[in-house]
């Protein structure tokens, strides 16, 4: 990258503090297409000028793929050190860039001693949105293309977040579509409830062709997705569809990185 | 006055019996493990006047919301008309309210139009049902018993309805022939059509009259008693479990209490946790659940919306959530009699898990929240499912493969992959 990303241990050795820590979480620190994701969202924080860290190899998985899998002593056991990292870098505020950290952190670590104000990605975008710091200028033109969005679970119905990554969406003056289940009907990807990690049991279909399917029947050049595992169950439906070289799945902020010329 | 003792025998045995079998449900519902549902009243109530009093969850869907509106009014406003059966039937008089003059003929006239309409909804109902077989009516679950419920539950619904618009059509003949005690009183919009049916002779029409009323009123003792048996029971039900229902966020899962204080001694040795841990993490068996969980079981009308949005049963899994609170309350149902039979202690040998649900269905849930969503009266099948699953993982060990490798991940690595700690901010190192 063309700029050096912040540790918080690099600030707290100059004496400094974030605005914002970036919880990037454990798909956006490991997966190829997540990682792509992981830095334009640190391009689009560079680019407005939020002074932000990341805690790099101090981060750890936020125990929620343990705990929706029954788990809940390792995830408290997690949550517990994650939240001693924390308070020790006297964190107020965090972006994640995944909806099941963004949870996580939000509603069960609270209860632990953990209380941060904690924000979504495409929660950043719309207040950058909002307040005129970000627009859609100097980059990629998605001017009149069919975008439809996909509602990560624990992103939407988990904690009524609908309208964020809509907004990004809107700036861009392009061509919205709903699918037939959006918002709290939206379906999920298939990904959610530590199903991302196992085969899925027996059936008549997958769930995440069951939602592409739906996603495809709206005709849109880019099925936008908030979240790495619906990103990576959205592709793999799209490339099983052999459909991967006219539709793409692009994350809310691959997408304003792009139209920013980021 | 043979008629008024009668009558209050009846009413008597019909409340008498009803609150037997509801207080082996409400003690059923205690065997739950405590659960805190106290907190924002005001909220609380707020969510009950909304979701059950209101039915909003219910227009999201217009067509049954419409019927059910129908039903669900038919059946609060015609009840008054109960109270009148009640004061008549005890002092054995006749249309004690006549008095009301004008208003009274407006009450009985709204009755019969309402009482067509529940009618008619009932009949719309039992063609959805059995000549349209609408797919969420059906699946596993819903053979047998569950199919019966429901139709029964509808035909008694329409005989009372018949009944009562049968007994306003005698009656109102009577009046016309200045028959005895049948003052000219109320308004008969909707049966005077049903007039035509009726024979002329006073004695026959006297018969009817009473044998109708007789119906009508014995009819809704027996409904009140068949509900501790049946789905129906939900029209009691609905208040306290919304009432009670989860305010916070539906992707939160309670933190265990117990869990934490073992986590809390082991990360720092000179904790001392401030009391006893439950013997069992998680649920194999109903006792095991919390109260809500059971309340839940019992408040399911089995409607299905559920199960009709559930991504894994909409992909041909096993897992369908509202088999997961029919489940639970047939459990709960054996316990209760396990309990009435040999008393508190008893074990028969089986639980929940396994000899109802099945792991294979706990593990198919994406936890995706779709169900608690649909559920009109916030019913929370996923918090079920998630008890299960600490039990199997915690308590047993036993978990699909997979999922036993990723846990080793977290635990090991930080992340639910194999990847080492130390790689974790190669990221920012590309471009």
């Amino acid at each position: 990258m063309e700029f050096k990303v912040p540790t918080m241990a690099q600030l707290m050795a100059m004496g400094e503090e974030p605005e914002i820590l970036f919880w990037v979480g454990c798909a956006g620190s490991y997966d190829e297409r997540a990682q792509k994701i992981t830095r334009d969202i640190c391009k689009i924080l560079h680019h407005v000028g939020i002074k932000y860290a990341v805690l790099g190899t101090e981060e750890s998985c936020t125990g929620d793929p343990a705990k929706r899998a029954g788990n809940e002593f390792l995830f408290q056991m997690q949550a517990m050190t994650n939240i001693e990292v924390l308070n020790g870098y006297n964190i107020k505020k965090i972006v994640t860039g995944c909806p099941h950290c963004f949870n996580t952190i939000k509603n069960e670590y609270p209860g632990l001693g953990g209380s941060y104000e904690v924000i979504h990605h495409t929660q950043l975008i719309q207040d950058l949105i909002n307040e005129g710091k970000l627009k859609a200028e100097g980059g990629e033109s998605f001017k009149g293309k069919k975008i439809t969005f996909h509602d990560p679970c624990y992103l939407g119905r988990g904690n009524g977040v609908y309208e964020a990554p809509r907004k990004a969406l809107e700036v861009l003056d392009a061509q919205l579509v709903e699918m037939k289940r959006c918002k709290s009907n939206g379906l999920c990807c298939g990904a959610g409830g530590a199903q991302m990690f196992k085969e899925p049991e027996k059936g008549t279909k997958d769930i995440n062709i069951e939602r592409i399917e739906e996603a495809l029947a709206t005709e849109p050049q880019v099925i936008a997705a908030g979240c790495p595992f619906c990103m990576t169950m959205l592709s793999d439906g799209v490339k099983l569809k052999d459909k991967d070289q006219e539709v793409k799945v692009l994350d809310i902020a691959e997408i304003t990185a792009r139209a920013n010329g980021l | 006055m043979a008629s008024q003792i009668i009558f209050i025998l009846v009413t008597l045995a019909g409340i008498g019996l009803f609150s037997f079998n509801a207080r082996k449900v409400i003690r059923n519902i205690k065997i739950g493990r405590p659960a805190n549902r106290n907190d924002q009243p005001a909220k609380r109530f707020m969510t009950m006047l909304k979701v059950a009093f209101g039915q909003t969850k219910m227009a999201v869907r217009p067509i049954p919301f419409l019927l059910h509106l129908v039903v669900y009014l038919g059946f609060v406003i015609i009840n008054l008309e109960v109270l009148e059966i009640m004061i008549d039937g005890i002092f054995g008089t006749h249309r004690v309210f006549a008095g009301l003059g004008g208003f009274y003929d407006f009450l009985i006239g709204s009755f019969e139009f309402l009482a067509l309409g529940v009618w008619l909804a009932c009949v719309i109902f039992l063609i959805r049902r059995n000549v349209l077989k609408l797919k969420r009516f059906s699946g596993v679950e819903m053979k047998a018993w569950p199919k019966s419920d429901a139709n029964y539950i509808l035909i008694t619904e329409i005989l009372l309805m018949s009944a009562f618009l049968l007994m306003n059509a005698a009656d109102s003949k009577l009046q016309a022939l200045n028959e005895g005690h049948y003052i000219s009183a109320g308004a008969f919009p909707v049966s005077a059509y049903l007039q035509g049916l009726l024979p002329s002779s006073a004695a026959s029409l006297v018969m009817i009259e009473r044998a109708c009323w007789w119906f009508h009123i014995i009819g809704i003792f027996a409904f009140l008693n068949y509900l501790p048996y049946s789905k129906h029971f939900h029209i009691l039900f609905a208040f306290p479990n919304t009432y009670f229902s989860n305010l916070e966020p539906k992707g939160e899962f309670t933190n265990m209490a117990s869990v934490t204080n073992e986590v809390k001694a082991m990360l720092d040795p000179s904790f001392v946790p401030a009391e006893t841990a439950p013997g069992k993490f998680g649920a194999k068996d109903v006792n095991d659940l919390s109260w809500i969980n059971l309340m839940n079981a019992y408040t399911c009308t089995e409607c299905g919306r559920c199960t009709s949005v559930c991504p894994a049963n909409l992909t041909g899994k096993l897992l369908s959530p509202r088999k997961i609170m029919m489940d639970t309350r047939d459990r709960l149902e054996e316990v209760g009699k396990n309990i009435d039979k040999h008393g508190a202690d008893h074990q028969d040998g089986k639980a929940l898990l396994d000899d109802y649900i099945t792991r294979e269905e706990i593990w198919a849930c994406t936890s995706c929240n779709a169900c608690t969503e649909a559920c009109p009266i916030n019913i929370d099948p996923l918090a079920i499912i998630v008890d299960l699953r600490r039990y199997a993982v915690m308590e047993e060990s036993v978990a699909p493969g997979s999922i036993n490798a990723m846990l080793g991940n977290v635990e090991n690595n930080g992340a639910p992959w194999k990847y080492s700690p130390a790689d974790r901010l190669n990221w920012a190192e590309q471009s």
